[in-house]
C-alpha cells in the first residue's frame, strides 16, 4: 500500500472540512431563527437586545464572524456553547464516546445478524428457509430505524419489561471517570456490573439502529455467495469432494465477504446519522441528542462543531474503507505498490 | 446437500441458540434493571425536559419555564410561590418598598445554609441581585434586576435604592433568573465550576449530572424548610412522550408529565394516579397590525367565528379552559366580565359589512408550530375550518419555534399566528403588557391606541389602580380583537399508586412536594 496516495485523501479532507464549515457556518445565519429571539424577555429594550447580540458576537456581519470563527477554529478553539454555557469541544469529548461505542455495537450486532442472515440463506437457496429470511430480510430493511425504537421500547420496555428504555447506565451505579468510553473503560477495569448495565441499556438503541443495515448486509452478501458459488474454483472444490461446509466457508466466503465488508464501513457512517434520532428516543446522552438539543436551541457554535465532528468522522470512515478494500483485494494492492 | 441439513450445523445452531439464551438470560437476572420506582426512599421522574446548564440566571436556559422546577429543587429563589401563585418567602422573609417607593428592603433568612454547609448570607442576596443586574453577565430578566441600584448588605438586611419604578419587581424574585447564587464558592470555582459542581440552598444536593441523560438528587440535611419525603431523587431527562410513557408504564419511573391526553385517559384505566389542572400557559392567536388585520370588523368576525368550547372539549379532551382576555382565573387582572360572543351569524355579517363573503374569500397566511404544545396543529386547522365558514380561506404554514421567535421580534409574522404565552407569575404586566406593548420585541399588535392604555401602567406606584388599568385594556383589546386568546392549558402529570402530588398552578413539578400517600 502506498501511504502517499492516503496522505493525498488526509489533504483533500482539509479544503472539504474547510467547505463544510462554510456552509453550515452561512446557512446557520441565513436561515430562519434568531439564537437571540429565542433568549430575550419580553421587556428587552433595543440596546438590551443589542448588548445580548454583542455579548455572543453575532452583531458584527457573517463575513467578519466567519473570519473571527475561522481564527479561533485554527487555533483549536471552537467557542462556548449558547445553550450548555460550556466549552464546545469539552462538550463534544463527553458525548462522543458514548455515540462512538452505541454505533460500534450496532455495528458488530448489524454485521453479525446480517451476516448469519445471508450466509444462511445463501447456504439453502431456493429452499423455504432461504425464501423466508428473505421476506423477513425485505420487512426488516423496509422499516426505519427510529421505528423499531419505538416498536423495540414497546415490546421489551413495556410489555417484556426486559430492558431499560432511557439513559445509557443504571443511575444506581456510579460511572468511573476515565476516557468517556464507559464500556471499554469497565471492561479494562473488569467492573462487570457496570458492563452488564451499559450492554442492556445500549442494547434495544444499537439494535433499532442495527437491524436496517443488517438486512442490506445480508442481501449483499447472499447476492455475493451466490456468485461465488457459481464460480470455477467452487465447482472444483465440490469435484475434489470437499464437505459442503468448507466449501461454503472456506472456499465462497472469503471470496464474497470484500464486497459486504466495503458497505458495512460506508453503513457505519450511516449508523452514526440515525444515533441522531435513535439518542433522543432512548435519552442516550450521545451527540446525536446533542445535536438536536444544539439545533432546537439554535447554539450556533455547537453545531458548527457537531456538524464538523461528523464530517471528519465520514471522512475517516471513507478513508478507512479505501484502506480495508485495498487490504482485501490482492488486485488493488498490487496496482497501488506498481 | 447443504452444509445447515448436517447434523454438525444442527448442533453448533443448538449449542449457539443455548449459550445467547444464557448470557441474555444473565444480564436480565443480574440486576440493573432493578426497579428504582418501587424503592421507598427513591423517587424516579421521567422528566419532559433536558438540564443544559446549572447556572439559572445566564443563556436560554434562564428564561425556559419548564426548566424552572428542577433548578427550583437545588436552588432557592429569593421568592418562592404557593401553588396558587400567591408569594411566599424562600430565601427572603420580608420585602417590600418605602412609602415613595424609592428604596427596596428585603430581609435574609436567618437559617439557610449552603449545601456546602457555609450560612447564606445577605452578602450572598446582594451579590446575585447586583450580578443580575450586569448587562455583561447576559442575564435576559437584566432589564429588570437593573431598575435598582446601590445594593447594600448590612447585618440579614438587604437594600437598594429604586432606579425606576417596576411594580413586578418582587413578583420576579419568584420568576425567572431570581435565584441567589452562593457568592463566595461561585467567585471561588467559576462557571465553568459551579457548572461541575452546583451548590445551593433547596431541598436537594446535586449527587450525579450527567448532561442529556438523568441527575441524581441527596436530601439536603439542613435544608430551612424541612426534609423533603424522599432521600433520593432520579431525575431522568427523557424528551420523547412515547418514551416517557414506557418508563412510567413499565414501572422504572414513578412519575411523568406533559404526555397526550389519551394517555393521561388511559393510564388513569390501568390504575395509576394522576392530576390534570390549569397551569399558567394558554393558547392564543397573535394579530398583527397590519394588512387584513387593520380592520376592526375583520378581527372581530375572526375572534367571534372560534368555538373554544368545541376545541377545548373535542380536541383538548376537556385539557383546557376556554378564555376571553390573556388573564387566566387564576392571575391578578383577571376580569370574568369581559368576554367575546362565539356568534357565527354576527361574524359573517361583519365579514360581509368588509367585503367579504364564501364566494369571495378574504385571504392570508396563519402560522402555527406542529408539535411544539400538545394538538397546536390540530387546533389551527380546526379554526382555519370555523373561520371558512365566515368567509375567510387561511392557508396554514408550520414553522418551527425559533422562526417564530425571529419573526415576532422583526414584525414579521403572517396576519395570525398561534402561540402559547406562559405567566408564572400572573402579573398583567407579563402578560397583556410584554404582549401588546407596541416597545415588547414579543408583541405582535403594535398601535398607538393601546399603547396609550398600558404605557402609564407601567411605572403605577398604587396596585389596585394598576390592576384596574390592566382590565381596562384587556376589555378595549377583547372588544376591538386585538389579539385571540383561546384556552388555558391544562398540564398532565401521572404517577404510581402510593404517591401524592399536588398540581401547581405555575405547572412546576416540584420533587420536594410529592408526597408518600
Amino acid at each position: 500500500m502506498n501511504p502517499l496516495v492516503y496522505l493525498k485523501r488526509v489533504l483533500i479532507a482539509i479544503p472539504t472540512l474547510l467547505g463544510v464549515g462554510l456552509v453550515v457556518f452561512v446557512l446557520m445565519r441565513v436561515v430562519p431563527g434568531d439564537p437571540i429571539a429565542m433568549m430575550i424577555a419580553p421587556g428587552a429594550s433595543p440596546q438590551d437586545i443589542q448588548n445580548m447580540r454583542a455579548l455572543y458576537g453575532l452583531d458584527k456581519s457573517i463575513a467578519q464572524q466567519f473570519v473571527i470563527w475561522l481564527g479561533e477554529v485554527l487555533q483549536g478553539r471552537f467557542g462556548t456553547s449558547i445553550t450548555f454555557r460550556q466549552d464546545v469541544l469539552t462538550l463534544i469529548g463527553e458525548r462522543l464516546p458514548a455515540t462512538l461505542e452505541l454505533g460500534g455495537v450496532a455495528m458488530l450486532l448489524a454485521v453479525l445478524l446480517g451476516g448469519a442472515a445471508g450466509l444462511w440463506s445463501a447456504a439453502r437457496d431456493g429452499g423455504w428457509v432461504s425464501n423466508l429470511i428473505d421476506a423477513l430480510v425485505a420487512v426488516i430493511q423496509s422499516i426505519p430505524d427510529f421505528l423499531w425504537g419505538l416498536m423495540l421500547m414497546l415490546l421489551f420496555g413495556v410489555l417484556l419489561p426486559w430492558l431499560p428504555i432511557s439513559g445509557r447506565l443504571d443511575p444506581g451505579l456510579s460511572q468511573q471517570a476515565g476516557t468517556g468510553f464507559l464500556l471499554i473503560d469497565s471492561l479494562i477495569h473488569a467492573r462487570t456490573e457496570l458492563v452488564k448495565s451499559l450492554l442492556l441499556y445500549m442494547l434495544a438503541p444499537a439494535l433499532s439502529l442495527a437491524l436496517p443495515v443488517a438486512a442490506m448486509l445480508a442481501r449483499l452478501l447472499k447476492a455475493s455467495m451466490q456468485e461465488a458459488m457459481s464460480s470455477d474454483y467452487v465447482m472444483l472444490a465440490r469435484l475434489k469432494g470437499m464437505s459442503t461446509r468448507h466449501v461454503l466457508l472456506v472456499e465462497a466466503l472469503p471470496n464474497a465477504v470484500t464486497p459486504t465488508l466495503s458497505l458495512s464501513a460506508v453503513q457505519f457512517a450511516f449508523i452514526l446519522g440515525g444515533t441522531v434520532l435513535i439518542e433522543r428516543l432512548f435519552s442516550y446522552p450521545g451527540i446525536g441528542s446533542l445535536a438536536i438539543d444544539a439545533v432546537i436551541g439554535r447554539d450556533l457554535p455547537l453545531i458548527q462543531a457537531i456538524v464538523l465532528t461528523f464530517a471528519l468522522l465520514f471522512i475517516a470512515i471513507n478513508i478507512a474503507v479505501d484502506v480495508l478494500v485495498v487490504f482485501l483485494n490482492p488486485r488493488l494492492r498490487a496496482s497501488q505498490t506498481a | 446437500m447443504n452444509f445447515t441439513d448436517t447434523p454438525e450445523f444442527a448442533e453448533q445452531r443448538r449449542a449457539f441458540l443455548r449459550h445467547t439464551g444464557l448470557s441474555l438470560a444473565a444480564l436480565g437476572a443480574s440486576g440493573p434493571l432493578q426497579v428504582l420506582a418501587q424503592n421507598s426512599n427513591t423517587l424516579t421522574i421521567a422528566y419532559n425536559v433536558s438540564l443544559p446548564s446549572w447556572d439559572p440566571t445566564v443563556g436560554p436556559s434562564a428564561v425556559n419555564p419548564t426548566i424552572q422546577a428542577l433548578y427550583k429543587a437545588v436552588l432557592s429563589q429569593y421568592i418562592d410561590q404557593n401553588a396558587d401563585l400567591s408569594l411566599k418567602p424562600d430565601l427572603l422573609t420580608k420585602w417590600g418598598w418605602n412609602a415613595d417607593r424609592s428604596k427596596i428592603s428585603m430581609t435574609v433568612r436567618k437559617n439557610a445554609k449552603w449545601h456546602d454547609g457555609s450560612k447564606v448570607t445577605a452578602e450572598d442576596v446582594a451579590w446575585s441581585l447586583i450580578r443580575a443586574g450586569d448587562p455583561k453577565t447576559g442575564n435576559p430578566i437584566q432589564f429588570v434586576w437593573g431598575k435598582v441600584t446601590n445594593v447594600k448588605a448590612e447585618g440579614d438586611t438587604v437594600t437598594a435604592d429604586v432606579k425606576e419604578f417596576e411594580p413586578a419587581f418582587f413578583k420576579w424574585m419568584a420568576f425567572l433568573t431570581g435565584y441567589v447564587l452562593p457568592k463566595a464558592y461561585y467567585e471561588k470555582v467559576g462557571k465553568e465550576g459551579f457548572e461541575k459542581k452546583p451548590v445551593g440552598s433547596g431541598p436537594y444536593m446535586v449527587e450525579e449530572f450527567v448532561a442529556g441523560s438523568h441527575m441524581k438528587l441527596k436530601a439536603f440535611a439542613d435544608y430551612f424548610g424541612g426534609k423533603p419525603a424522599f432521600e433520593t431523587v432520579i431525575v431522568k431527562f427523557v424528551t420523547d412522550p412515547s418514551a416517557r410513557i414506557a418508563e412510567i408504564e413499565s414501572g422504572r419511573s414513578d412519575m411523568t408529565m406533559e404526555i397526550p391526553f389519551e394517555e393521561y385517559d388511559r393510564l388513569k384505566a390501568k390504575g395509576f394516579s394522576g392530576t390534570n389542572a390549569p397551569v399558567t400557559d394558554i393558547g392564543m392567536i397573535f394579530l398583527t397590525s397590519l394588512g387584513p388585520m387593520l380592520d376592526v370588523r375583520v378581527r372581530k368576525a375572526l375572534a367571534m367565528s372560534i368555538n373554544k368550547k368545541a376545541l377545548t372539549e373535542k380536541l383538548l379532551k376537556g385539557a383546557a379552559q376556554p378564555i376571553d382576555t390573556l388573564q387566566a382565573p387564576s392571575y391578578a387582572a383577571y376580569d370574568p366580565s369581559t368576554k367575546v360572543a362565539y356568534d357565527v351569524a354576527k361574524a359573517t355579517d361583519l365579514m360581509k359589512q368588509a367585503g367579504f363573503t364564501k364566494e369571495n374569500p378574504l385571504r392570508f397566511k396563519v402560522q402555527t408550530t406542529r408539535g411544539f404544545k400538545p394538538k397546536d396543529f390540530e387546533v389551527m386547522q380546526a379554526v382555519v375550518g370555523m373561520w371558512k365558514n365566515i368567509g375567510v380561506e387561511a392557508e396554514l404554514e408550520v414553522y418551527e419555534i425559533a422562526k417564530h421567535y425571529e419573526l415576532r421580534a422583526q414584525h414579521k409574522l403572517a396576519p395570525a399566528a398561534f402561540y402559547n404565552w406562559g405567566n408564572a407569575i400572573g402579573d398583567p404586566s407579563t402578560s397583556t403588557g410584554f404582549a401588546m406593548f407596541t416597545h415588547s420585541p414579543h408583541s405582535a399588535w403594535k398601535t398607538k391606541e393601546v399603547d396609550d392604555l398600558i404605557g402609564p401602567l407601567w411605572g403605577e406606584k398604587d396596585e389596585a389602580k394598576r390592576i384596574a388599568g390592566y382590565k381596562k385594556v384587556d376589555k378595549y383589546i377583547a372588544e376591538n380583537a386585538c389579539v385571540i386568546p383561546l384556552f388555558q392549558y391544562n398540564q398532565t402529570v401521572v404517577f404510581r399508586k402510593g404517591l401524592n402530588a399536588a398540581p401547581h398552578g405555575a405547572g412546576f413539578v416540584l420533587p420536594q412536594t410529592v408526597k408518600k400517600a
